[in-house]
């Protein structure tokens, strides 16, 4: 019960503190868009094209911008030491990783949610169809690319070159989340849509085995 | 403020070694502190203190020995949970208002009846005319008290405080001090590291000085007590 409430209230303060600031969400929108606007423009591509190259491509894009989302994670628990204030308050630390993972996944959706029209009139690939079912691979790609990446976050956060050490050690990390992650869009985004559940399945493994990592040593990531 | 005290917790710490790679920076510290002492902490600076401090806390883990609590705390209800601890850092969200900061915490620790008690720290610690304002817009001083605020709100039982006078004015040292008093008489457990005298500093009853990561002096007698924190027989 503690775990939840401690959750729910740790939810709240990094939900305040980003829809105050928008630093988070501007960016990664910000780069994102750049990305899918410059390819667009230079490869000018059919609809035959970007049902061959465009999930890669918005994988890809995703994948960089959660690096970049989720890189400030716990760096900004390092500037006042607010971490330590909330080791001493919560009941269970992994409340602090749980709240932080619910945020970024969250947040990534919701940059996700907000491109993904745009791709659809750059790229000419009809979406409204598959909608739901690409919601469904988009969540659980989001919420491994999240789990990965606060772990990371909370390692590289009180290392020196932090900024360099986060991507080098999250994008190779991310390689098994990436391949099922385009091959499941791009079966959604073909002339025959269809929901293709090995990869699925593949996905929402990547997610249990790094919860579950979590769950039981995301105690030990955020000791001094 | 209410003073704590309710529940009256000791503090032991038997041959604790610190080491940041090969350097100690604490070196067999054994201390035993019983509940509701009043300790200042002396030594100059890289002797230790800090690292103490945050042992104490269960913030670092110790390279060596053990840190336990009288009575044994348990799981149900951690150590961590009767620990109010003020650190050299804030430990507050800059881009939180002093009152959501005081709230976030408070939610946190369980306290019935969060906004109230907010609300009445918030009068004692002088900023509830600023309890809108983003802490980020706050002098050193007034960071210093929503800081001790934070410490203060569950009525901890063990007390560790680092340097808490940092920034304070003469009218927030005295307001430390008298509620420090009060926390001490109703049985609180108090550490804090100090430098020189104050009103603050008066009110230990024991001094500890560190050196080195080693404990090289300890006294209880009010003579010798002032020549600690002063280091007048250094």
């Amino acid at each position: 019960m503690s775990l939840l409430s401690n959750t729910t209230v740790l939810l709240g303060k990094e939900l305040r503190t980003e829809f105050r600031s928008r630093e988070l969400l501007t960016t990664t929108i910000v780069f994102v868009l750049i990305v899918i606007v410059l390819f667009s423009f230079n490869l000018n591509p059919t609809t035959e094209e970007s049902r061959h190259f465009g999930p890669g491509l918005l994988w890809l894009a995703f994948l960089f911008a959660a690096s970049l989302m989720l890189q400030p994670c716990f760096v900004r628990e390092q500037n006042n030491d607010t971490l330590s204030s909330l080791r001493l308050s919560v009941s269970d630390p992994f409340a602090i990783f749980l709240s932080k993972l619910c945020a970024n996944t969250l947040f990534l959706l919701l940059m996700e949610l907000l491109l993904l029209p745009i791709f659809a009139v750059l790229y000419n690939v009809p979406l409204l169809g598959v909608f739901p079912q690409l919601i469904l691979v988009l969540s659980l790609g989001s919420l491994g690319l999240s789990v990965t990446g606060t772990a990371v976050s909370a390692i590289s956060a009180q290392a020196r070159m932090r900024e360099l050490l986060l991507p080098l050690l999250l994008l190779p990390l991310w390689i098994p989340l990436l391949l099922p992650g385009t091959e499941a869009t791009a079966a959604l985004l073909s002339e025959d849509p269809v929901l293709r559940w090995d990869w699925i399945a593949i996905l929402l493994v990547f997610d249990i085995i790094f919860l579950t990592a979590v769950w039981l040593f995301g105690e030990y990531l955020l000791e001094e | 403020m209410t003073p704590a005290g309710a529940r009256r917790i000791g503090l032991r710490l038997e041959n604790i070694d610190k080491r940041y790679g090969g350097l100690y920076a604490l070196r067999r510290v054994s201390l035993e502190i019983a509940p509701g002492e009043c300790v200042a902490l002396a030594g100059r600076n890289g002797s230790g203190k800090t690292t103490l401090l945050r042992i104490a806390a269960q913030l670092v883990r110790p390279s060596a020995g053990k840190l336990t609590f009288s009575p044994a705390q348990t799981e149900a209800a951690p150590a961590t949970k009767n620990t109010g601890f003020v650190a050299h850092a804030t430990m507050v969200y800059d881009e939180l208002t002093a009152e959501e900061n005081l709230l976030l915490f408070a939610r946190l620790l369980e306290i019935p009846e969060p906004a109230q008690r907010v609300e009445s720290l918030l009068r004692d610690v002088g900023l509830f005319e600023r309890r809108d304002s983003l802490v980020r817009t706050f002098s050193r001083g007034m960071r210093q008290r929503v800081a001790i605020a934070r410490a203060l709100l569950h009525e901890p039982s063990v007390l560790l405080l680092d340097e808490p006078g940092t920034g304070l004015d003469p009218q927030g040292v005295s307001w430390l001090a008298e509620t420090l008093r009060r926390l001490r008489d109703a049985g609180s457990t108090i550490l804090m590291s100090l430098h020189g005298e104050s009103e603050i500093s008066a009110l230990a009853t024991r001094a500890i000085r560190l050196d080195a990561g080693a404990v090289v002096a300890d006294t209880q007698s009010g003579g010798n007590l002032r020549s600690i924190l002063t280091f007048a027989d250094a």
